[in-house]
Order: C-alpha cells, then structure tokens, then sequence
C-alpha cells in the first residue's frame, strides 16, 4: 500500500501532475488508447465561455453563442449548474477543462473522466475515426474564425448573421449519414477554398446557362429531367453546390457551418456510449486508486457521492425526469458487460455466449470501438440492466384514446424493450428525413423538398419558419411536401401560395 | 511526468463570450430598450444603478430547425416502472396532447416557460438607458473655442534651456561624432602599431637607409601626431547638445461642468421632490457615463440656495418659501469663481414646481438673459407641476425666445414622463 497522493481538498499544479501520472499510469495498464492531454485549469467563468461555444476551442462570432452564454450564465448564478465534467475536445492534444474552484477530488474526477475516458473514445471509436480528424480540428476551426470575421468586415455583420442563420436551422439537414469524407488539413483547406472561389460560381452558373437552350425544344417526348438525379439528404451541401443567387463568399459560409456540423455529427451519435465509457473509466481508475491506497476514504466518500449524481436515473414520474440520462444507461451497460465477463450467470450465457466469461478489457475495448448508440443498445442492453432501470415501452398512436404499455422488463419484453430504446437513439428516426426531391429548372427555379413521414409523425409548426432560411439560401420559391405513404400529406411553401395569397387579400 | 500538459489559463481570455453577448444584445435592443424604459418608470430613486432582467417571448428567439410535431404513432421506452405490465392502458390527458410522458413541465422558477429571461448588467442598463442621447453643443465649443492653450511636445531642437537638455539624445549625438572624426586615425594607429611591432620582431637589415631604428622613428612621429589629433576631439561638443523643443497649442476645451439646481421648498411637495430627484439621477448617471472628467455642482434652494454635495442633494428634505433667483445668483458666482468659460463647457439644469416670489420671476430672467446664457453651452429647465403655470413658467418663455438654440424648457406632470422628457432635451444633435 502506498501513501495517499493528497488527503485535503486544495489542489495544487503540482498535486495535479501527480495524479495524471497515476491516473494515465492505471489507464494505460488497463490499455486505454489515447491522444495525449492538454488540461487547462480555467475560471468559472472562463468555464461558461467554454459552454457557449458547444464544445469548439475556437469559434466564430455569432448573437446565438451569446444567447447560450447568457442562458450559462444565469444557470450558474442560481446554482442550477455544475459546472465540471462536459467540456472536452476531441482535438490532438486532447484538451480538457479544470475548474478552479474545484477540489482536489473533482480534479482528479475530471482528468480521469475526460482526459482518459472521453480521450480514447475519440480515439478509438471508429465514427470518430472515419468523420473526423482531431490534429487539424482546431486549425480548422481558426480558419472558419478569420473567414467569418473577413466577410463581416468587406460585407457587414449583418448579411453575415443571416446566412449563418440560415446554415444553422439546416444544420441537422447538412451531414452526409452515409458517404466518407477524406479528411483534410487546414492548410489544404485554405488552399482549396482559393481554388473553389474561382471555380464554384463558374460551375453553378453552368447549371443554369442550359435553361435557356434546353427552353426551346422542350417537347412533348422529352421527359423533363431530374435535378438533381437521385434524391439527396444533405442539403447544405446541395445548397453549397447549386443555390443560383448566392456569392461565393456565401457558399464559403454554408461550407464552413456544414463542416462544423459534420465533425459534431459522431458526437450526437454516441452519446451513450461515450458518456458511459468516460463515466465507467473514471469510476473503474478511481477504484484501482482507492485499491493501491493512493487516495483516502475521505477522497473516496466525496467521489462516490459525486458519482452518484452524475448517474442518477429520476423515474418517469418524477418532476425531475427529462428522458433517459445517458451516463446512466452508458454506465450501466458497461458495468454490466464487465459482469457478464467476470460473473456470468445463466441467463447471460443464454443471452451473450460470446461474451459470458470472456476477457472483459477486450469485450469492452471492442464494444466501445465498433458501435454506435442504436447498435450499441441493440447489440449489448442486457436483461439485467433492463431490470435495474425497470425499462418500459408505452405507445402512443393516434387515434387511440389511451396509451398503451407494449412491453415491460420481462421475459416477454426485453427484446421489444431494447428494440424500441436502440430505435430511440436512431438519428435517423430523431431527425425527420428530408431530401432535396427536385429543382424547376425549366421554370420558377423553385426547390422541392420531401418528407417522408414514418409512422405517420408530421413536421413540426415552426417548419414553415425553418423554410424561411432554405428560401433565403436559394433565393427562389421552396416547397416542403410532407409524404405519407407516397402521398402528400402536407404541402408547405415559401412565399406561401399565390392562390392563398389572393384569397387573404 | 505525466504525458499530459497542464496549463494554466485563468488568466487570458476572460471575455471570451463578450463578443456573442453583444452580439446577442444587439439583435435584441428592441426588447431591451422595452425594459430599460419600463425600468426607469418602476424603479425607486435609489436603484437607478442596477442591472435589468429583460424578457423575450420565446418564439422571437428561437431558432427553429426541421423536427417532428405531434402526432402519428410512437412507441417510447422510460425508466422506472412501477405497476405496468404490457397490456395496460393509460387514458390520455384530456385535450389529446399526446407525446408521451416528460414534456411540459412546469417551471420552477415563477418565470413563463415561453420567455426568455436573462440579466443585463448595470453598464449595459446605463448604455441602453442613454443610447442616442449626448450632451449638446459640446463639439462645436471644442472646434470654436480655443481660448486656452497647452504646451506639446514637438520633437528636438539644438538650442534651449539647461533645463530642457536632453541628456540621452546629446550624448549619443556626440559619440556619433566622436566616431566619425576619430574612426578612421583610430584605424590608422592600429595599423602603425601593428606595423612597429612587426618591426621590432624582425632582424635589423645592414642598409642604413632602410634601418630597423629609422622606420620605427618615422612610425612613431605620425603614431604621436595621430594620437594627438584624437585627442583633440572634444568628449561632448556643443553641437552635440540637444533640447526638448515645445510648442504651445490651442487646447480644445473639453472639460465639462454641470449644474443642478433644484427647488427644495415647502410647496415641492414629495412627489414633486421625487420626480425632480429622478430626473437629476438620471442626468447625473448620463454625465458620469459620458464625461469621465465632468464636475457636476449641486445646487438646491428654497428662499436661499445653498451648493451642496451628491448625498444632501438627493436625499435630506427641506422647507420654506421660494426664491429662484438665489440659485441663479449662486450658479453665476460660482462660475466667475471657478469655471472660467475659456476652459469649461457649461451645462445647467433647473428643476422647479413653477413657484417663485413673483416679483422674483422677472430677476431671473434677466439673470438668465444677461448674466448665465451668454456663458453656458446649454440650460433646460424642467418644471414639475399639473397646475397653470406661474409667472416663472411665462418669464422664461420669453428667455426661450430670445435663446431658442441652447434654452430648453419642459413641463413634467408625473414620474412615467421622465425618461421621454430626459431623452427629448438631450437627444442626439447634429451640430
């Protein structure tokens, strides 16, 4: 047994380096994989900045970080808030935030969470792998900081503030789900946005220099043409692309909110799993900690009770439930699949052959590498965990004038209860699936979108104001039709209908 | 070590978030502007100097993206089950909202969930408060008025004063010289030395001509000669000197002093003193803003005035009859005393109910017309009353005639018309 590192609550730099080198020391033997670490001890209010620029380092100025900001701010001033774990970046060096009015403790919480937990998540896991690119992130994203400030010099902050609020409200719309980029450097970035200038206006304005001579024999054989061919998910990057009216400065703008939007887009996918690993990696380091008596009970009381708040699950009914809190569930899966390794019971080797009585470091190691929320919870919600949370699938279908509860945690249940959580978690379900259908190019140069209704789920109300921004982006009529079994069931247009328009008046 | 760097940062980049939150700020001035005028309205004398919570309806900040409505068919899995076992049926809520469970809750907070509510600081109170307001006529006394000069400083200058010598400058003036005349006999005696020492190496040549002795003889001559020349060159010269040069400037007057007279007598009555008191509070709050080198003179009255500081000004109460015209005498002679107009814009503001000794009234005007007006940039008189005016209220009307460009009157009747009354006298002017 060795002495504890500290036993009063006030950290010090130096304490801080010796607890990393422990804490890394334990996290490599127990083979976690990571970039190395920049921590940075910051205020609290330095802390608040973090939070209202969601994650990025560095970013450009706009009024809705400052709204965030301001929202931080008073969550913080009423003690609603802790201000401690969330903030880290997947970036190389990967950089986490220390608050300083922290104990020793939450320090060492932190470091063992973020710089190691979140750390080789980003590492390994392999969306972040194929979408993103953490040594160039932080260029990346001082390349968007100058450009965007560059044109609200030459063009004034408030053309500027209304394209990125266009790009913002399409920012779910602009990710390729299914595509692989190849990432790039900054330096190349810069290079080829020279190179995009000069070309980018030219190629768009091909697309509508054959209106005109196709405009002639437009006859009754010549079926008229798609654009584009095939449907496309991705409509910042359509917009980017083929929007007739906007400059190229603005096209630079689309492109740096979509490349934004991209690089997060892992993020809202794993939030289970990454939350869950950075939490049972802390809690696990801590243990191992505890074990070689590098921490006393004192440490080890404060940490448990902090612990537990982070995991806590408040049941339906209560007033504090806002949904499933990923720590939780991420926590709980993991912690269980260490079980089923070291203490597998019957129902496990029933349910998990493969995994009952493996080597837990390299089941985790796989299942912490190879998913992602939905498949995650497909492949690894157990039983147990099920039982613990006392899950339940209830339905709501219209129509019908109760709920009905579908399934509970039972034999009948689990497999409609873990189906229906992982489906929970599908982006694609999350975000409604829309597409750029078809362009008039003939015509009125309109854009027509389409919604494909699943389970009958419309649009929102706010859509018609969401189309607001696609108008202003592409400068022509857009159209919305929300589809539901190849019919349209709801038509929405920006402006709204000449017809309509004639009748209000 | 540990493999990871540990940075101190909380001492760069505070503000971080400054930019956004005035970004922020300044899409929402509408709404802002709403609050601050409403605040001034509510507010009591002393909490002036405040921040504001300001409200925005939720659907004029949301950002809106594309996501699902209500409606259709889902099925969603919760924690925490207690009774259900499938197959039970919940009724829905009357009014078929739908959505499942764990939506609109309430707030806590006793703010509507539809507003937005955040805090603006004190500063940003005063700047939304005194937008678009200034001072008037302050620049055109700074282009006209150059009555009072300053010295600059206007580079060097060979000749001056002792006390103007520029030590470093004259020194370094001189080692440039003293290079330049020794630099080159300096080289030279390097060389000589270096040429007798070669010399004095060698073995003497049996050529008397060409003796060892007589060429280290011949060196010697031109080394001592040179060395002379060298040391002739003066350490410090008189052409070396240089001085501090100044040059007197016409100095635009910039400096401002303001003053507040206020009637403290028995017919102001508390409301009256209040709303006076709110309007010289905000007067005040816009100088201290605007002016970081203002004087503000306090001048209160009843049948004798009497300058006062901040405190007494604004919070001890007094009584008895009326006389104007004391203040004004007492403004006078403390500007004769202590503003001389070359150096000072002169700002004034009067605060009354409208009654005054009536044989009182037509002294202040002339008061006003021949003694104050011709030296204050500009004066506003506010008068505080829901009666007919009084021979005050009619005696500075003509004064107004007579003075229309930097004589303003207004008539107050209760405390919402502050703000407006305040922004119209002091509304930005274009001179």
């Amino acid at each position: 047994m060795s002495k504890p590192i500290s036993s009063d609550s006030d950290w010090s730099f130096e304490l801080i380096d010796e607890y990393d080198r422990e804490i890394a020391r334990i996290a490599a033997d127990f083979g976690l994989d990571t970039y190395p670490n920049q921590i940075e001890v910051i205020s609290a209010e330095q802390m608040m900045d973090a939070y209202s620029s969601v994650g990025m380092p560095v970013g450009y100025h706009h009024w809705s970080f400052g709204k965030q900001f301001v929202q931080t701010q008073k969550g913080y001033r009423r003690g609603q808030m802790g201000l401690a774990y969330e903030i880290v970046i997947n970036s190389n060096p990967c950089i986490a935030y220390l608050m300083e009015e922290n104990t020793m403790m939450m320090q060492a919480l932190v470091i063992a969470h973020a710089s190691y937990g979140h750390n080789s998540f980003f590492k390994s896991n392999y969306l972040f792998r194929t979408w993103t690119d953490a040594s160039s992130i932080v260029d990346y994203l001082m390349f968007a900081r100058n450009y965007v400030a560059e044109c609200e010099e030459r063009y004034g902050v408030d053309e500027v503030e209304a394209i990125l609020d266009s790009c913002h409200a399409l920012m779910n719309q602009g990710v390729d789900r299914y595509k692989r980029p190849a990432p790039i450097s900054a330096e190349e970035e810069r290079r080829r946005q020279k190179e995009r200038e000069e070309y980018r206006q030219q190629q768009v304005n091909d697309l509508w220099r054959t209106i005109p001579e196709m405009g002639g024999d437009d006859g009754p054989d010549g079926p008229q043409r798609r654009f584009p061919a095939e449907p496309q998910e991705n409509l910042l990057y359509f917009i980017e692309k083929n929007a007739p009216l906007l400059e190229t400065w603005q096209r630079e703008l689309v492109r740096i909110v979509r490349k934004i939007a991209q690089y997060f887009y892992p993020q809202r996918q794993t939030q289970v799993m990454n939350e869950g690993w950075a939490s049972f990696w802390h809690y696990t380091i801590v243990h191992q900690m505890y074990e070689e008596g590098l921490v006393d009970d004192g440490f080890m009381l404060e940490f448990l009770q902090n612990h537990t708040a982070v995991i806590y699950q408040p049941p339906f009914d209560s007033p504090y439930y806002s949904g499933l809190n990923p720590y939780t569930l991420g926590f709980s899966i993991y912690m269980d699949l260490k079980r089923m390794c070291e203490n597998p019971t019957e129902e496990d080797r029933e349910w998990f052959p493969d995994i009952a009585g493996s080597d837990w470091k390299q089941t985790l190691d796989f299942a912490m590498r190879n998913f992602k929320d939905e498949s995650f919870i497909l492949q690894y919600l157990s039983p147990k965990v099920m039982r613990d949370l006392k899950l339940f699938a209830i339905a709501d279908e219209e129509g019908d004038d109760a709920y009905e509860i579908k399934a509970i945690h039972d034999d009948r249940g689990y497999r409609r209860v873990r189906e229906k959580l992982a489906r929970q978690y599908n982006l694609s379900y999350k975000d409604p699936n829309i597409q750029v259908w078809n362009v008039n190019t003939r015509g009125d140069r309109s854009l027509l979108l389409r919604h494909t209704r699943v389970n009958g789920i419309p649009m929102a109300e706010e859509t018609q104001d969401v189309l607001k921004h696609v108008h202003r982006l592409w400068g022509f009529d857009v159209i919305l039709e929300s589809m539901d079994n190849g019919e349209v069931a709801e038509r929405y247009r920006v402006p709204p209908d000449s017809d309509s328009r004639n009748t209000a008046a | 070590m540990g493999i990871s760097h540990v940075v101190d940062r909380r001492l760069n980049g505070k503000n971080k978030s400054a930019v956004n939150r005035n970004r922020f700020l300044r899409r929402y001035r509408r709404h802002i502007k709403k609050a601050v005028s409403e605040a001034v309205h509510n507010r009591s004398i002393t909490d002036m100097e405040q921040g504001e919570q300001v409200s925005i309806p939720n659907e004029d900040i949301q950002e809106p993206v594309f996501h699902h409505g209500t409606g259709g068919d889902r099925e969603m899995v919760h924690p925490g089950n207690k009774e259900f076992v499938a197959g039970d049926r919940l009724p829905k809520p009357p009014g078929g909202g739908g959505g499942g469970s764990g939506q609109g809750q309430a707030s806590d907070q006793g703010e509507g969930m539809d507003e937005f509510v955040f805090q603006i600081t004190q500063e940003e109170f005063l700047d939304f408060l005194f937008d678009d307001l200034a001072l008037p006529y302050l620049v055109r006394k700074k282009l006209k008025d150059t009555a009072s000069f300053q010295y600059v400083h206007a580079g060097f200058t060979t000749d001056g004063t002792p006390a103007k010598l520029n030590v470093v400058r004259s020194l370094r003036k001189a080692y440039a010289r003293r290079i330049s005349l020794a630099g080159k006999r300096k080289r030279r005696i390097r060389d000589l030395e270096q040429q007798i020492a070669d010399l004095e190496a060698q073995p003497d040549t049996d050529d008397p001509a060409f003796s060892k002795e007589r060429q280290i003889e011949d060196l010697q001559e031109e080394l001592g000669e040179l060395r002379r020349q060298v040391k002739r060159i003066p350490w410090i010269d008189e052409i070396d000197l240089r001085y501090r040069q100044h040059r007197k400037e016409p100095k635009p007057s910039t400096s401002a002093v303001m003053f507040c007279l206020m009637d403290v007598s028995g017919s102001m009555t508390q409301v009256h003193k209040d709303i006076a008191k709110r309007f010289f509070i905000l007067l005040y709050l816009f100088l201290r803003k605007n002016y970081k080198r203002i004087e503000v003179v306090f001048i209160r009255h009843h049948t004798a005035a009497k300058e006062v500081d901040e405190e007494e000004f604004f919070y001890s109460r007094e009584t008895g009859g009326t006389i104007v015209s004391s203040a004004l005498k007492l403004m006078h002679r403390i500007i004769e005393e202590r503003y001389p107009t070359e150096d000072w814009n002169i700002y004034a503001a009067q605060a009354s109910d409208g009654d005054n000794w009536n044989d009182d009234s037509p002294i202040c005007r002339r008061l006003l017309q021949e003694k104050i007006l011709p030296l204050v940039q500009y004066y506003s008189y506010v008068e505080i009353t829901p009666h007919e005016h009084q021979a005050l209220w009619h005696e500075y009307e003509s004064v107004q005639e007579e003075f229309p460009e930097i004589f303003a009157m207004q008539q107050l009747t209760d405390a919402s018309e502050i703000y407006p009354i305040f922004r119209e006298l002091f509304e930005q002017k274009t001179t």
